[in-house]
């Protein structure tokens, strides 16, 4: 089946993305990524280690950036200013590679988007040629703000990032997709496959997660599972499901030829 | 010597350091890092020219495991 996922001109066979944090190490990293067949992954961008061996494993030896697509976050920001200076050194980085992730969060607790700072933040990064991923809230005014300002993804949460809560509120997801025309990722609070297949059959194009792999017992087992999970719902939407009817219950078996029943 | 404050830590470097040379006293020569100087990106191009003022801010960053 041909149907790709476009992101800025780019096609992706997967349309689940994954992020590299909270394994256990990075042999479990790159196992899981494997197993999930994600083309697209999350990294981090942090302070290097002042007092660092030289000889100390790191992400991009398991995680190569010929291998995978690199889509820098801006996790732990809480500033437009912040997040854009991260961005910027994530394109210094990696070579002038411009597909990022813009993440501006609003309290720690929570972790929710500070939708407010996101749109400053996603207005400077597009003007200076960044091509914008952006993590928000499932407020459809603001995704279609975003859009506006040239981001070239939405990424809506389904709850709160690493709750595992999976999809709270499905009609805010819909208005979302009603609204912009480029792809919409559900990313953050997934929790278990039927939450990314449900997300798919909504009409999503994409699933973004972490904390769902990386936390379960088994996140080989587990990445193996949302790869199917996302093929599985963006199959049903496809294949357009028949209508839930409250009243019209019909039977699959024929009505006629039934043999005489005893009952009087 | 000059004091320049790297990762949030303040070192003592000696007066005419370019940037690559405090790279390599790292030990990070040859891996993928990033460097911010007082708030402005310093391209890896030009780490063998640039050299270190007294009071300069540095963050040198790498990409790491992350959702």
């Amino acid at each position: 089946m041909n149907d790709k996922l476009v992101i800025a001109g780019k096609s992706y066979s997967s349309r689940l993305l994954v992020g590299t944090g909270k394994y256990k190490d990075f042999t479990e990293t790159r196992a899981a990524l494997d197993a999930s067949g994600a083309e697209i992954v999350t990294v981090a961008i942090r302070r290097t280690n002042l007092g660092q061996n030289a000889n100390e494993p790191n992400l991009l030896d398991s995680v190569p950036m010929s291998k995978f697509t690199y889509l820098p976050n801006t996790a732990g920001c809480y500033t437009a200013d912040d997040a854009v200076r991260t961005l910027r050194l994530a394109r210094e980085l990696l070579d002038g590679h411009s597909l990022v992730k813009l993440e501006v969060l609003g309290d720690p607790q929570s972790l929710y988007p500070n939708v407010i700072e996101t749109i400053a933040a996603a207005k400077i990064l597009v003007a200076e040629g960044f091509q914008v991923m952006v993590y928000t809230s499932d407020d459809p005014i603001v995704a279609k703000q975003l859009e506006d300002i040239g981001c070239v993804a939405i990424m809506p949460l389904a709850s709160l990032i690493g709750s595992g809560m999976g999809i709270l509120n499905p009609w805010n997801l819909q208005l979302v997709m009603e609204r912009v025309k480029v792809p919409v990722i559900v990313d953050a609070g997934v929790g278990t496959a039927s939450d990314a297949a449900i997300a798919m059959e909504l009409g999503c194009h994409g699933v973004l997660m972490n904390t769902a792999i990386a936390g379960a017992k088994d996140p080989v087992l587990m990445a193996s599972a949302m790869k199917k999970g996302v093929e599985a719902g963006r199959e049903a939407f496809l294949a357009g499901r028949m209508p839930k009817k409250l009243y019209s219950a019909s039977p699959s078996s024929p009505t006629a030829g039934i043999i005489s029943s005893t009952r009087s | 010597m000059i004091s320049v404050n790297i990762n949030g830590e303040t070192r003592q470097l000696s007066g005419s350091l370019t940037v690559a040379a405090l790279i390599d006293e790292m030990g990070l020569t040859g891996k993928r890092v990033a460097l911010e100087r007082n708030g402005e990106i310093v391209p890896r191009s030009t780490f063998p020219t640039q050299r270190l003022s007294d009071g300069d801010k540095l963050e040198i960053v790498v990409a790491v495991g992350g959702g």
